[in-house]
């Protein structure tokens, strides 16, 4: 863009050079720049915004793995075990289908609720409850892990391996493993990182600022291992 | 929505959402335990899955109350996943066919 010289009416004095933007640099300058400008296109915090687009990121890893399932389920030719048998318990004198899967499905939501109950008591400042809620949602976070330790030992014990087992499909094996592992790993972490946060907030860290959105971002996090427990039992244990 | 006040919604909204969540969960369960089978079934699975999942992330997860511009930027891309999908399902039945012709 070059400004168009405007004549300067004689004897008038010559104002002084007033900036002209200089054109943006290039090279390795330039694309420093460019990424620094502090543009901003969404108006959330930073932190939100990075959550949310990490939680993206992962949207594709569980996406990739539960395609990953889908190709290996569709194109074997043994028969696929029936998860409904599979993931039985037997109570009181007979096989109940699915229930420690069911159980596991419910502590996870209730988890969700206690985290939603959390952030609301965060932003009212509440701080003793939010961290009180933030550690019962760890708490039922454990839970579900430790059914999940259960339910892998059962399996194991029964011969399930990543290679092979005694229901049919070899396949099973690798992707049971392989997803509800992943996913074990995310609740593992989202409880260390909801300890840590509900530590921060009891201690009165964000008192001075008053700002306790990162009870709400550490509930996104607690909410999406949650989504990906729905995506998992629908296609996993109920297909 | 600026940074400093956040997402503050009446708990009464998450404790309904909840058991809303609640009772999605214990549908689907019932999907396996009445031993639905076949379109019925799967047509069940997705629904309930689907219903759950919009709810988790409405309401739990704010995206009913965020800006347009943001709500799309982290909505949409994961559509792409359904290219993969489709790819990989032709790809399997192939491989599948391919089985039954050579390995039986």
């Amino acid at each position: 863009m070059s400004a168009i010289p405007i004549p300067l009416p004689h004897g008038a004095p010559a104002p002084a050079p007033t900036p002209v933007p200089l054109a943006p640099p290039g090279g390795l300058r330039g694309f420093i720049a460019d990424w620094s400008s502090d543009r901003e296109a969404f108006h959330i915090s930073w932190g939100k915004a990075m959550m949310w687009i990490f939680l993206l990121s992962d949207t594709f890893i569980f996406g990739s793995f539960l395609t990953g399932y889908m190709t290996v389920r569709a194109s074997t030719t043994v028969g696929w075990p029936n998860a409904s048998q599979v993931f039985s318990l037997h109570v009181g004198g007979a096989d109940v289908p699915l229930l420690l899967i069911a159980i596991m499905t419910f502590v996870l939501i209730t988890s969700s609720g206690t985290m939603a109950m959390a952030v609301n008591c965060a932003y009212r400042r509440d701080r003793v409850n939010a961290a009180a809620l933030m550690f019962v949602t760890a708490a039922f976070g454990e839970t579900f892990v430790a059914m999940q330790a259960f339910e892998w030992s059962k399996l194991i014990l029964e011969g399930v391996r990543p290679w092979e087992n005694p229901f049919g499909a070899a396949q099973f094996g690798s992707t049971f493993f392989m997803i509800t592992g992943f996913h074990g790993l995310h609740v593992t972490c989202g409880v260390i990182y909801l300890c840590v946060v509900a530590y921060k907030v009891m201690r009165g860290d964000y008192e001075k600022t008053g700002n306790y959105q990162i009870v709400e971002i550490a509930g996104l996090y607690w909410h999406f291992v949650d989504l990906v427990w729905v995506f998992i039992f629908a296609f996993f244990y109920l297909w | 929505m600026s940074a400093q006040t956040g997402q503050q919604h009446p708990i009464g909204l998450y404790l309904k959402v909840w058991l809303l969540l609640f009772v999605l969960s214990a549908m689907s369960y019932m999907v396996d335990y009445l031993q639905f089978q076949g379109m019925l079934r799967w047509t069940l699975i997705v629904v309930f899955m689907l219903l759950k999942a919009g709810l988790i992330v409405a309401v739990f997860m704010h995206m009913a109350w965020e800006r347009m511009a943001f709500v799309y930027a982290i909505l949409l891309p994961p559509l792409a996943l359904l290219v993969l999908v489709w790819l990989m399902w032709s790809e399997a039945d192939y491989t599948f066919l391919t089985r039954l012709s050579f390995f039986r």
